[in-house]
């Protein structure tokens, strides 16, 4: 690749520079805006941010390395990724992007020679209930076939600017197909506010805890202990933060609460506001959902103009909070607490050591919240209409509704909310799942359950979900929807501790050998070992969990990897045939000659 | 800062150990004269917690020892065949995923992986090797830059940032990408201020940073690693970085 030279960098990153400022906490937009509006980030640039910010060179650079939607080499004009998540597989994504880059003669992966166009893969979209999916430049496009993929070439091919494309390409439903609590009547904007602020802090804070609310994220830690531990901890400022980088794959449920029930959802970040003392919060918006930005913003900008947010909220003098949307950059791992407050303070985003928690060191080390964007809304509707009404719905350890996302091998896939205790086999009855063979549970990080465990419910006591719910019917390869999950960590790693950077990638070559017909039984005890070592020796939560879905088709699903098991203890992991794959390409062959025995 | 009496204790594979709020598991573990293995944790720097060889079992649940701190009562097992185990496998990892090839590296035998391999009885590397591409920078006059033998401790990094004060060092990329790279447009040491006097020359714990002309000094066989273990040389580097006792 030619380095490119930008002598005027300087002046043009000028507008950038003026819009951010010069706090370091604004690297990662900074490098946002420099990625769209030169589709890289040139070596220049990283000089010239690193100068402006007042950073090392390294520290820009490595934030720039670290985020999929970064990009340090030429990238083109039009950058596709296609989403691949397992649903998106399912629906025949790896052949329209094969398709596609036939019809622009690319390689997947590599830029076109006229810097034009590139395509490539990225983690789930969450666009599950209506793929296949991809991005250009970040955009979303759904519902894709063959058809669409022929205007987006000719679009391109005619350097047709995405703004105007047609609309239709970058539809996005709601789907919801299920309303409870949170997403049936709308509660009108201030109500739940001014509830709290009639009640005090003390006594809305008492409400939560009564409520029994657990954190929507997955891991159900009670709201009002984290509140309660972030009002005590003394600080210079306490920040709130909506956790909406929602990517875990199969989840889509906060990208429905932020594009329709936005305001509950800053209503409760005001309450918690009101409850922590805090001035300042942030919606860590996942750059997948970079579409929903100027929504978001305007409906900031209606709320502060009617006195729900800014000075003196509700006329309360004194009651001063604002929100500040900040962008994501492709990164599962910002999804994780302390990595997304390293991400929130513009860094590459690596999970802190901890303690110190973030509730009493997290943002620039100040007492800091970070709640799902499902929590907040919750905590309005108890603010509302109290804990001990919240409480009445669900089970004993498992209080209120559950949004689930639901795709996958279904008539209606979409966004379901049910109060928690609902058995799969109910949600399946409702969407339209027959002939069920498993289910995916949470995401790659949770758990695959098959058809003998359909009576179970999703509950904090059994089956805790963040909220994806993806169904594979009979006939499904099993082994490949693992052998997916596994790329997908490795892929998404942080690279930071050994198991996890490591293991994660061994695992993924040992399922892919298998899935190839290579696999052997030494290899299944090689994967449970690596399980292992990943499970108890990992810094994160990522590192927990990245064996799960390989270990749970050990455990429970024989059948999907014991046919294709090679009838020997050992096969090296070395295939000198695929070996000479780079010399027949390069030599044009392909003919039996070309190939071993 | 006046000496807090040392009344507070944790058990460490049935021993007493006693701390100061403060110390993590591996300073208290340490300054009391237990050996628990680490790599990317050098006393003189702020803890990282990345190589995880330094995990022990707390209460039944592991945690990383050098950045866990104490807490009066727990119960650390540390020396056992499961952990040893593990920290093997991680080592192993380590082996793999770069090019380590011991007997062509200058650094053999003055090599703290090499010598971690041997604490923990490795005997092969056991996993599927890598073979990464990666760079080898020479462009320094005085210093090699071999990033096949990089473990990514990110000691270098925090030598020049926190001695140096040069931040000659960083990380970049992501997953099994992550690298490392230097302060400079050119992506070369060469261009940087980096000199083999800084503190940052001469702590990586493998050959990735060796500097120019000093190569086979010390022959082979006499070398730090070849005359005691790594546990009793890390042990000593303890020793001559504790502070004076405070007895005031």
């Amino acid at each position: 690749m030619e380095p490119c030279e930008f002598p005027d960098i300087e002046q043009q990153l000028a507008p950038i520079f003026e819009r951010h400022g010069r706090e370091s906490s604004r690297l990662l937009q900074i490098l946002l805006d420099v990625q769209e509006a030169f589709h890289f980030i040139p070596p220049e640039a990283v000089t010239c941010i690193a100068g402006h910010l007042g950073l090392p060179r390294v520290s820009v650079e490595g934030a720039a390395g670290f985020y999929s939607f970064l990009s340090l080499k030429p990238a083109g004009e039009y950058r596709i990724l296609f989403s691949d998540n397992v649903t998106d597989q399912m629906l025949g994504n790896p052949e329209l992007m094969q398709y596609f880059c036939n019809k622009l003669w690319l390689e997947p992966g590599k830029v076109s020679e006229d810097n034009l166009v590139s395509a490539d893969r990225t983690s789930c979209t969450g666009m599950c209930d209506q793929g296949p999916a991809a991005l250009v430049n970040g955009w979303p496009l759904t519902n894709l076939d063959q058809d669409r993929l022929d205007l987006i070439a000719e679009l391109i091919r005619s350097k047709e600017p995405i703004s105007r494309w047609p609309p239709i390409l970058f539809e996005v439903k709601d789907n919801i197909r299920r309303a409870d609590v949170l997403l049936g009547d709308a509660l009108e904007p201030g109500v739940a506010i001014k509830a709290a602020l009639e009640r005090g802090a003390d006594a809305t804070l008492r409400e939560m805890e009564t409520s029994g609310l657990r954190g929507r994220g997955g891991a159900g830690f009670s709201t009002a202990r984290k509140w309660s531990g972030c009002r005590a901890s003394p600080g210079l400022a306490h920040y709130i933060v909506c956790n909406a980088d929602e990517g875990e794959p199969g989840t889509f449920k906060d990208r429905v609460l932020l594009n329709s029930y936005a305001d509950l959802v800053f209503e409760g970040m005001t309450i918690g506001a009101k409850v922590m003392g805090s001035a300042k919060g942030f919606l860590y918006l996942r750059g997948e959902y970079r579409y929903l930005l100027e929504r978001l913003e305007s409906i900031l900008a209606r709320r502060r103009a009617t006195g729900l947010l800014g000075r003196d909220i509700l006329g309360v003098t004194g009651f001063d909070f604002d929100i500040e949307v900040h962008l994501g950059a492709g990164a599962y791992i910002c999804g994780e607490e302390s990595a997304l407050i390293e991400s929130l303070e513009g860094k590459r985003g690596r999970p802190r050591n901890r303690p110190p928690f973030p509730a009493a060191h997290g943002y620039f080390h100040q007492p800091t919240v970070v709640n799902n964007v499902e929590t907040f809304a919750c905590a309005a509707r108890i603010a509302a209409q109290g804990g001990k009404w919240f409480a009445a719905m669900g089970t004993r350890q498992s209080s209120g509704s559950k949004i689930l996302s639901i795709s996958g091998d279904c008539a209606r896939p979409g966004i379901y909310e049910y109060p928690f205790g609902v058995s799969v086999k109910e949600i399946l009855d409702d969407c339209g799942g027959e002939d069920v063979y498993a289910v995916q549970i949470g995401g790659p990080s949770g758990i695959l359950i098959s058809w003998k465990e359909f009576g179970r419910c999703i509950s904090f006591e059994d089956l805790p979900t963040a909220g994806a719910f993806t169904i594979f019917k009979r006939g499904r390869d099993i082994l490949q929807v693992v052998r997916n999950y596994a790329h997908f960590f490795a892929h998404e790693s942080c690279g930071f501790c050994t198991p996890c950077r490591v293991g994660t990638q061994l695992q993924k070559k040992i399922v892919d050998k298998m899935a190839n017909g290579n696999g052997t039984s030494s290899n299944l005890e090689e994967l449970k070992h690596l399980g292992h070592i990943m499970r108890t020796m990992s810094h994160c939560g990522l590192g927990h969990t990245a064996a799960n879905p390989v270990l749970d088709m050990l455990d429970k699903f024989p059948g999907a990897y014991e046919k294709k098991l090679k009838n020997l203890a050992f096969e090296p992991a070395f295939d000198l045939d695929s070996a000479l794959e780079t010399a027949r390409k390069i030599s044009g062959r392909d003919d039996p000659w070309a190939h071993l025995p | 800062m006046g000496a807090s009496p040392m009344n507070k204790t944790i058990t460490i594979d049935g021993k007493t150990v006693p701390f100061v709020d403060g110390q993590t598991i591996m300073d208290a573990a340490m300054a009391f004269g237990i050996y628990i293995p680490h790599l990317c944790h050098n006393p003189e720097f702020e803890p990282h917690g990345s190589c995880k060889l330094c995990v022990v079992s707390v209460n039944g649940r592991n945690m990383t020892s050098c950045t866990m701190p104490a807490v009066e009562d727990m119960v650390v097992a540390n020396d056992t065949p499961e952990l040893n185990d593990d920290r093997k496998a991680l080592v192993q990892m380590l082996f793999v995923e770069g090019n380590h090839i011991c007997p062509a590296c200058e650094a053999s035998g003055n090599c703290q992986l090499q010598a971690a391999a041997y604490y923990l009885n490795m005997l092969s590397p056991h996993f599927t090797h890598f073979y990464p591409q990666r760079k080898v920078d020479a462009s320094h006059p005085d210093i090699f830059l071999d990033l096949n033998r990089c473990i990514l401790c990110e000691l270098c990094v925090r030598a020049s940032r926190e001695v140096d004060g040069k931040n000659v060092f960083g990380i970049s990329g992501r997953g099994i990408d992550t690298h490392l790279v230097v302060n400079s447009a050119s992506g070369r040491l060469g261009d940087t201020n980096f000199a083999a006097t800084d503190k940052a020359a001469h702590v990586c714990p493998t050959g990735a940073i060796l500097i120019k002309r000093q190569g086979y000094k010390i022959p082979i066989g006499q070398r730090t690693f070849d005359r005691k273990k790594i546990s009793e040389v890390q042990m000593e580097l303890i020793e001559q970085i504790k502070p004076e006792p405070d007895d005031g």
